[in-house]
């Protein structure tokens, strides 16, 4: 799901600006139909507005302690005049966040990069998963992916090896965001994916392992304007299974789609219809930071599958108003059932502020 | 007596003295406060300038740890990813830096960056960009400093109209920056749009670059492999480019407000002197109550240091009023046009303040220390009873170490120049003056002998006068002698630059008519078909095309211009040369520099260069060197086809037009105004009008010395004045008794005049000798190592002979006014009076 709504407010304003200049580009709708075809569809879909690669994970140290993370890669097309022969014209933007959730610091630490795609220096490749935004990447190579991240206080080197094939959301990977029919992606996921690598913080390297979660989405029309932002949850379940679920919501905090998939251990697929997700709020945590209060605790229903929901940390927002413009709450929680744990996460909460249509 | 008694009684006696002689006390405060007001308010502008210059550098490229700098030429775009691609490169902030042409006229330095590398560089100027750069990447969207926006009157959501060759177009002003941002005016634009919109594609000023930690910018500015035109600087280099130039004209202010003080601090030194003296029975009144030696010294370098401290409060606190109208007026550059223009705000730290209120003190209490030192070494037994009036500045050593110290001021002024700046030809100023100033007994001495003594009773009455007190005028003399010495040197300085200018003007100005497109710009200018149409226009003769461009050959100093046109046998002629090859090797193109660049870069005729022209380094050698009053960080003229060869630039920026005889200038100017379509920024002057205003334009610079000058003397002359009443006081006997003798008040009144006229007359003559060997070291050393350009030497023969007759009668009157007083008591009273 990840970060359309920022992509979006930013193109919005982008097409506000483009008005000016002329050439407008124009952007292809997400419509059903069209299959999706692997490996390719795993590299960039230059042609659409916005697209993210966004993998989530929890890690464990050799001391066995848990830590979350995540990192983003997105690409957009800004709306500048496709006229401009400059070399740096900013065809395209390529954006990187990264955020490492330790339960014993105060807070997860965060870093974002963000880079025009000149001279090879950031790019999204199309064919297959390769992202380089500096010495930030994500590339593909056979059943691996291979990231890098290095921020100023802490970086990672991490290999993620499949584990199973790649799970469809929607029809076919057509997945519907609203009542509109416009508003739509193409949306697959790569759930359980196995964590090798290592990490530094202050300065030292140390192995870890864990497993992952990878979304892949792209689109051009994302939420309709009545939508200020939404509830998004990819789980690894403890029993070898997976679950997604999402909804969005209007300015009343009411949901105006839902949806979601789950995967059984031996690979059956339910894509769960709007009726079949609920996300109702638990205990808030107000952000000293933004003053922002956020739902941290949830119960969550998708079709027969009820849980609840628990934080590695309160303080994962991440304030990422100055690539995007957008905060946001998005960590590591933990899925308790009735008979205990289910399985591990993440959660992410947009538009919890300000409404995200933001600027 | 206890000590705290003595020094009590020690107090009271001074305190009478200085209730006793109010309006001298006032004098003499406010000289010293004039000292310290020029000094502080020249300081002051000085380092309001620096800071403000400082802070624009500093905020444009200060936390780069290199910066690879293309100047305005720039360089080929394909450097930027070979090196961000480096792993010593953190962040490489790719800049394209552009003079915008405004339709209004003028320009405007436009920064085209990528907001989100150079953000992370610079967060105080394009952070907030960074965080709403949507709006920045349409291909028009401009984002402006507070400068600009009040300088062009736009803001937020308005447009700015900008000139691009032969167009007008709009730009949208989408934001406009915090004034603490930056403080001067700057456009910003994303890098693409910049490019493109202005016409810049594939070209980039520079590249600022953070380097990972650990890696050595020296070295690894080194080991890049960079295209010719590029130059390794870094932070510092671009704060020194203009720096270097501004400095030396504070420098020289400097120096004058110091003049000043030192007058100020010889006024003091003349009075102390002159009121020691005369309080000699009372000093040895308080010896022989027991107050010691070193008691009296103190106590009258006490009373210089509070007369010290109430000049240097007074003065520091009128020169920083004077500082913060001067830049509120003229802006940090006092008009001469060295730095940024009206409303450079003032920097005035406390620190610099106190200094000069200390300076104040420091230099009025060691101006008593002599006469404090001379007071308390007489034997009081012997002063109580009167006489032996010597003098510190009398002794047979003062010629001796006099003739030493104008040897070492002599041999000093053939130093070279320190961190760019002349500092040995001031150290030689000084030395020189102090010298002369030792000398001034000996050198009255020898004048005085050799006065015809046939000149009637007055007259040989007052050469008797001087003649047997030579030690004690000549400290009212010295006084005299440092101002009047320093305006002379000054007045011929300025009259040779002066002089020399107007010659010039007249030698590189052959042309009728000048044209320029948007001077500095980058987005407007002249192609061949232009010069063509210009050709073509009724009533001109030919017209001649140039191409001024500003190439880097140095990180640390400003560009220099090379100028490209036509550079045939005859205007090779007609160029102000100051040498020539007498053959130049006919294998490389001949260029022909500028003063400043012989002095700047260390090339003479015949030396090679590499200029670079058309991304390449291009040899050149040097078949001549002129002047160039013009520009003085330096010239370079090349012949127009080379350069054109080289470069594949045809454009031009200047036009010199010649009209046929009898043809309008107007009509002509209306006709290209009209075929040209340039609008505003389109600026045609009559060669005529271009010299008078270069001429005004050169009074104004000077109008700050002139000021300064008069200051020095009006000090002196008031130093005249002192030494005057004091010995008017002193000789009241003397009149009571000639008065006895029958001479009439006017004859004694003419007898000062006399007595005045000799001593203004011996300063005068003394003063120009002086001067004369001190602007010999201002016109061959301070100004050929401030500015980089030589003058002709030129004394105002005329002028200097005027004032030095004003000299003359202002000291005869001021003598006579300063012993009105004595002159009104009654002779019996005045005879019988003793001091």
């Amino acid at each position: 799901m990840r970060r359309g709504i920022r992509v979006l407010a930013l193109a919005s304003v982008l097409a506000a600006v483009g008005v000016a200049s002329g050439a407008v580009p124009s952007y292809p709708d997400v419509v059903p139909g069209n299959a999706l075809n692997f490996p390719a569809d795993e590299g960039a879909h230059p042609p659409f507005r916005t697209e993210w690669w966004y993998v989530t994970g929890w890690l464990k140290t050799a001391a066995g302690a848990p830590l979350g993370f995540q990192v983003t890669f997105f690409r957009t097309r800004p709306d500048v005049d496709a006229a401009n022969p400059s070399a740096f014209a900013a065809r395209e933007l390529v954006i990187a966040h990264a955020a490492l959730s330790d339960p014993a610091a105060p807070r997860a630490k965060h870093a974002e990069r963000i880079a025009r795609a000149v001279f090879g220096l950031a790019r999204a490749a199309v064919g297959r998963t390769d992202v380089t935004l500096g010495d930030w990447q994500l590339v593909s190579s056979g059943a691996l992916f291979a990231t890098r991240v290095k921020a100023d206080d802490f970086a990672f080197e991490l290999t993620l090896r499949r584990r199973g094939p790649v799970l469809l959301n929607g029809q076919g990977g057509f997945s519907r965001k609203g009542p509109a029919e416009t508003s739509a992606s193409w949306y697959y996921s790569i759930p359980g994916l196995a964590v090798t690598g290592a990490l530094t913080r202050n300065g030292r390297p140390e192995p870890v392992t864990g497993e992952a979660w990878l979304d892949h989405e792209w689109s051009s029309a994302y939420l309709d304007p009545e939508s200020v932002g939404w509830d998004w949850l990819g789980l690894n379940l403890d029993d070898g299974g997976a679950l997604m679920a999402f909804r969005i919501r209007d300015a009343k905090g009411q949901a105006r789609w839902a949806g979601g998939s789950l995967r059984s251990p031996d690979g059956r697929v339910l894509i769960l219809e709007p009726g079949e997700v609920d996300f109702v709020a638990g205990r808030t945590w107000r952000s000293p930071h933004t003053g922002i209060r956020w739902p941290v605790e949830w119960r969550v229903r998708a079709r027969s599958l009820e849980f609840g929901l628990r934080p590695l940390l309160d303080d994962q927002e991440s304030d990422s108003r100055l690539t995007t413009g957008a905060v946001y709450w998005e960590g590591a929680v933990t899925a308790m059932g009735p008979a205990g744990r289910l399985g591990r996460g993440y959660l992410e909460l947009t538009g919890y502020g300000e409404p995200l249509k933001l600027r | 007596m206890s000590g705290f008694a003595r020094a009590r009684v020690a107090f009271t006696v001074l305190a009478a003295q200085l209730q006793d002689r109010p309006e001298r006390l006032l004098v003499t405060i406010g000289a010293i406060a004039l000292g310290i007001a020029l000094s502080v308010s020249v300081t002051l502008v000085n380092a309001s300038a620096a800071d403000e210059f400082g802070r624009a550098s500093r905020a444009l490229t200060g936390s780069a740890d290199l910066v690879i700098d293309g100047g305005r030429g720039g360089f080929d775009e394909a450097l930027y990813p070979s090196v961000a691609r480096r792993p010593e490169v953190t962040v490489a902030s790719p800049v394209l830096e552009t003079e915008l042409a405004l339709a209004a006229g003028g320009t405007l330095m436009v920064l085209g960056v990528d907001p989100f590398l150079a953000g992370r560089l610079e967060p105080a100027i394009y952070g907030d960009l960074a965080s709403h750069f949507t709006g920045l990447l349409g291909a028009r969207a401009i984002v402006l400093s507070a400068a600009a926006a009040t300088t062009l009157n736009v803001g937020r959501g308005g447009t700015l109209r900008v000139r691009l060759g032969r167009e007008e177009r709009l730009l949208e002003v989408i934001d406009v920056l915090p004034s603490s941002a930056y403080p001067r005016p700057l456009g910003v634009m994303d890098l693409g749009s910049a490019q493109w919109t202005l016409l810049r594609l594939g070209r980039l000023s520079r590249l600022e670059l953070r380097l990972a930690p650990g890696v050595d910018p020296a070295r690894f500015g080194a080991s890049l492999a960079l295209p010719a035109g590029a130059l390794i600087a870094r932070g510092t280099d671009l704060e020194g480019r203009g720096a270097s130039l501004r400095r030396a004209y504070y420098a020289n202010l400097d120096m004058l407000a110091l003049v000043a003080l030192l007058t100020g601090g010889f006024l003091v030194f003349a009075t102390q002197a002159l009121s020691t003296l005369r309080r000699r029975a009372q000093f040895a009144l308080l010896r022989a109550l027991g107050v010691t030696r070193a008691e009296v010294t103190l106590a009258v370098v006490l009373e210089g240091a509070l007369v010290g401290l109430a000049g240097g409060i007074l003065g520091t606190a009128l020169g920083w009023v004077i500082a913060r109208e001067a830049l509120a007026r003229f802006g940090g550059d006092l008009g001469a046009g060295y730095a940024a223009g009206p409303g450079t705000p003032l920097a005035a730290p406390a620190t610099t303040l106190v200094a000069f209120v200390a300076l104040g003190v420091l230099v009025s209490a060691l101006s008593s220390w002599l006469p404090a030192r001379r007071v308390a070494a007489l034997a009081p037994a012997r002063a109580l009873k009167g006489g032996d009036p010597e003098f510190a500045l009398a002794t047979s050593s003062g010629g001796r170490r006099g003739a030493g110290l104008l040897i070492a001021g002599g041999a000093i002024a053939f130093a070279p120049p320190l961190g760019g700046l002349p500092l040995a030809g001031y150290l030689s100023i000084a030395l020189l003056l102090f010298g002369a100033v030792l000398l001034v007994p000996s050198f009255a001495r020898l004048v005085l002998a050799h006065l015809p003594t046939r000149v009637g009773p007055i007259g040989r009455l007052a050469l008797a006068q001087l003649q047997g007190t030579v030690a004690e005028s000549a400290v009212s003399l010295a006084a005299i002698v440092v101002s009047f010495s320093l305006m002379v040197s000054m007045a011929i300085m300025v009259h040779s630059f002066r002089d020399s200018f107007e010659r010039w003007l007249g030698g590189v100005l052959p042309a009728d008519v000048y044209l320029r497109v948007a001077p500095g710009s980058d987005t407007v200018l002249l192609s061949d078909a232009d010069g063509r149409d210009i050709a073509a226009i009724p009533g001109v003769e030919r017209a001649e095309l140039r191409r001024v461009l500003p190439v880097l050959l140095a990180p640390d100093r400003p560009a220099v211009a090379l100028i490209a046109r036509r550079l045939d046998a005859v205007s090779v002629d007609r160029l102000p040369l100051l040498e020539r090859a007498s053959a130049t090797p006919a294998d490389l193109p001949a260029v022909y520099v500028s003063e400043a660049v012989h002095d700047l870069y260390r090339v003479g005729i015949g030396s090679r260069l590499t200029l670079p022209v058309g991304g390449q380094g291009r040899a050149v050698v040097v078949a001549g060197i002129w002047r160039d009053y013009a520009r003085s960080s330096g010239t370079i003229l090349i012949e127009q086809g080379t350069y054109r060869a080289w470069s594949h630039d045809v454009a031009s920026t200047d036009a010199a037009l010649w009209l046929k005889s009898g043809a309008s200038a107007a009509l002509v100017g209306a006709e290209l105004t009209r075929r040209l379509k340039l609008g505003a920024s389109l600026e045609l002057i009559e060669t005529s009008d271009l010299k008078a205003r270069s001429l005004t334009a050169f009074d104004r610079a000077f109008t700050i010395t002139y000021l300064l000058e008069a200051i020095a003397v009006a000090i002196g002359l008031a130093g005249v004045g002192f030494a005057f009443a004091s010995t008017a006081l002193a000789r009241r006997a003397e009149f009571g008794v000639l008065r006895h003798l029958g001479c009439s008040a006017r004859q004694l009144k003419r007898l000062l005049a006399g007595e005045g006229a000799l001593v203004g007359a011996l300063g005068a003559l003394y003063g120009l000798l002086v001067g004369g060997l001190l602007s010999l070291v201002l016109v061959y050393v301070v100004n050929r190592q401030s500015f980089h350009w030589s003058l002709d030497f030129v004394v105002p023969v005329g002028q200097l002979l005027l004032v030095a007759l004003a000299l003359v009668l202002a000291a005869a009157t001021t003598a006579r006014l300063a012993a009105r007083g004595v002159l009104g008591t009654s002779a019996v009273r005045a005879a019988r009076e003793d001091w």
